[in-house]
């Protein structure tokens, strides 16, 4: 067991020593973050929706929307000296090569939204205070969703004519209850109210997370093996 | 290779379950014009319940035995598994947009409005989408087991992701005329109407079973053809 | 091929099918240590997908594939005993030839990839590259990389696809030598090559491909020009 966990971990740090030598695709996906939120500004009638009512909507779009432009890259990096079938060829359990690439993502994006969130703070004037934990906590729990259901549908899509595309069209569906989820906790801890409060949408966002990553940890191998 | 049925007796087959459910789907327009009795608040618009509702039903059932069928294909690799679920998406996609634009027919004269969020028309909306996307994937792969393994693995995945759907846009908002249907003591549908609504479900099992069963002919002769060509 | 010997790879009744279309049509083969099996054949042959079976990144339709301790190529404990070497060079373009040579000692689990890589480059002539991106190496040199990354695991089976291909003269001798080495040293190498001509000096046996079925199968003879004459007709037929 152990071996695996280290198999996933060296590809992770593959994947984020890759990134970091060339950074484009960091760089990209956080311009298109920080331009999405600005279309969302400059779009609304200032004087008929608040800040405050579109906040939740413009930050969770704008992570949904950025983490299927960072998601791309993932198996793209594989493809390009077919470095995927040495992968392959090693004695590396299919669930290990899951999780190696479902952790460089979420630290990829992860990282974007780290850099997006003080830009969503400033822009749409969010008084953030005691909501920090709470909006964090659903972050963190969102985006492994996403995450999750993104890394194996972008193995599939990867070998496909359409990749760009097709990623965003299967994926959407899947990014609904965990966006519903985020954006009503979003909208109640921005307008103070307790964390107690939603704690139901909290539990949905976990079993959605553990029920997605156990899925597509046991199917992943179903997509790469011939 | 799996040896793979014979087309001709299979579509054979299909085509009399589709006549028989058509007739059937006139019998239906019958019951639910003449002898079941107007409701008293929605009126004449009402009836097209009995076309709408079941529509709903027949995408559902589509749906599961498409996530059903891919289960068992990553069990047993059977390729007829494959051409069976390729069959239940498209029969599902088009009672799922049956479903969709019955809808708002019905919608507008009663509420007024061509669209509302409530949670059967969002899922059915889903379900639509998630249809979609599956056949889009089937149209992208080229090579037939790579596609079928694909597919497997995404009907599963949107099979999953019903429950959250409807769990979510239930918790989200629901406008829908409650659950007449389901109540454990009795339903609050007088038995006329209960009668053709049940009639019409059974319609729509029979057509989908028909159009399943003809649009899975279609596929088996399809792929006899292939394996013609190359054996020459 | 010696009766007696243990074939380290024994292939029976492969058939491969993508849909309606049979790539392999029952192929037999067996692999024994110090052999090395240069196949040649015409494109669409099924030879790429033969050797992947072979490498268990396929699964065969039909017919089995054993290694000497019965497991199948697709098994963790075999993978150890595969090498592949393929025309596309499997390596990450922007880490460099150490990092992608410690990179797979990860993958395969092994205790001194440090050490190794340190010799396997130097062997290779590119310590002083080591560290430089392979994006900014060349092609014979990346080969060499490429090379060491697929003995660095030190496999006993060798699987090579068009291992020749575009490379320079000098690039061709030292894989040259460096293959009949791994045959002399007991390895089995399986080589799907279009350049017959560069195998012809280590190859033991000569098998060529056509339509998914051996066309012929068996130890090389001693003329090249002989077989290349008779070969249109043996891949007719």
């Amino acid at each position: 067991m152990p071996e695996a966990i280290r198999s996933a971990l060296a590809i992770a740090g593959k994947d984020l020593r890759l990134e970091f030598r060339t950074r484009t695709a960091l760089l990209s996906a956080f311009v298109f973050a920080v331009l999405t939120l600005l279309v969302f500004n400059f779009s609304r009638d200032q004087s008929l929706i608040s800040t405050t009512d579109l906040a939740p909507s413009a930050l969770w779009i704008t992570v949904a929307f950025g983490a299927v432009v960072a998601m791309n890259r993932a198996f793209i990096i594989e493809r390009e000296q077919g470095a995927f079938d040495a992968l392959l060829l090693a004695p590396v359990p299919r669930g290990a090569i899951y999780w190696g690439k479902f952790l460089a993502n979420l630290a990829f994006v992860g990282l974007v939204e780290a850099l997006t969130l003080p830009l969503f703070v400033l822009f749409f004037n969010v008084p953030l205070g005691r909501a920090l934990p709470g909006l964090l906590a659903t972050l963190v729990l969102a985006t492994i969703g996403f995450v999750a259901v993104g890394t194996i549908l972008s193995a599939m899509v990867v070998r496909t004519r359409f990749a760009e595309l097709m990623l965003p069209v299967l994926i959407l569906p899947f990014m609904v209850p965990p966006l519903i989820g985020a954006v009503q906790v979003t909208a109640r801890l921005l307008g103070g109210r307790p964390l107690t409060e939603v704690l139901g949408w909290l539990r949905l966002l976990v079993t959605y997370d553990v029920v997605f990553v156990t899925l597509c940890t046991l199917a992943f191998t179903a997509v790469v093996d011939e | 290779m799996t040896p793979l049925p014979a087309a001709a007796p299979i579509i054979r087959y299909g085509r009399l379950l589709t006549v028989l459910g058509l007739l059937g789907m006139a019998v239906v327009y019958l019951l639910a014009l003449r002898y079941t009795p107007v409701e008293a608040r929605q009126g004449m618009a009402q009836k097209i319940f009995y076309v709408h509702a079941p529509a709903a039903w027949g995408a559902l059932i589509a749906f599961v035995l498409v996530g059903v069928a891919s289960i068992l294909y990553l069990w047993l690799h059977d390729p007829r598994l494959d051409l069976f679920a390729e069959a239940s998406a498209e029969v599902g996609l088009a009672f799922s947009a049956v479903m969709l634009t019955t809808g708002p027919i019905w919608g507008k004269p009663i509420w007024g409005t061509w669209w509302t969020w409530d949670a059967r028309l969002t899922l059915t909306l889903f379900l639509f989408l998630l249809f979609l996307g599956y056949l889009t994937l089937r149209a992208a792969v080229r090579e037939p087991v790579e596609r079928a393994r694909f597919s497997a693995v995404l009907g599963i995945m949107a099979l999953v992701l019903v429950p959250f759907i409807h769990l979510s846009v239930y918790l989200f908002r629901t406008l829908h005329p409650q659950p007449i249907l389901l109540k454990p003591s009795r339903p609050s549908l007088p038995p006329q109407m209960l009668r053709t609504l049940l009639t019409s479900m059974g319609v729509y099992t029979l057509l989908y079973l028909g159009f399943v069963t003809l649009r899975y002919g279609i596929g088996l002769r399809r792929a006899a053809r292939l394996r013609e060509v190359d054996d020459a | 091929m010696p009766p007696e010997a243990p074939p380290l790879l024994e292939a029976r009744g492969v058939t491969r099918a993508f849909g309606a279309q049979r790539a392999l049509r029952g192929v037999d083969f067996r692999l024994s240590a110090g052999d090395a099996v240069a196949v040649a054949g015409p494109n669409g042959a099924g030879k790429t997908t033969l050797l992947r079976i072979l490498a268990g990144l396929m699964r065969p339709t039909s017919g089995e594939v054993h290694l000497t301790d019965g497991r199948t190529p697709r098994d963790p404990l075999a993978r150890r005993r595969i090498g592949l070497l393929s025309h596309q060079s499997f390596l990450y373009d922007d880490l460099t030839p150490r990092e992608n040579l410690l990179f797979t000692g990860r993958l395969y689990g092994l205790p001194d990839a440090a050490a190794r890589a340190g010799r396997a480059l130097e062997e290779a002539g590119l310590a002083a590259r080591a560290d430089d991106p392979v994006r900014q190496l060349s092609r014979g040199m990346v080969q060499r990389v490429a090379i060491a990354r697929a003995l660095f695991h030190d496999p006993e089976i060798l699987l090579l696809d068009e291992p020749f291909t575009g490379l320079d003269v000098p690039s061709a001798a030292r894989l040259r030598g460096l293959l009949a080495a791994q045959r002399a040293a007991g390895r089995g190498l399986v080589i799907v090559t279009h350049h017959l001509a560069e195998a012809w000096g280590f190859a033991t046996h000569v098998a060529v491909l056509a339509r998914g079925q051996w066309a012929r199968i068996g130890p090389r003879p001693d003329s090249l020009e002989a077989f290349l004459a008779g070969y249109q007709e043996m891949v007719d037929a």
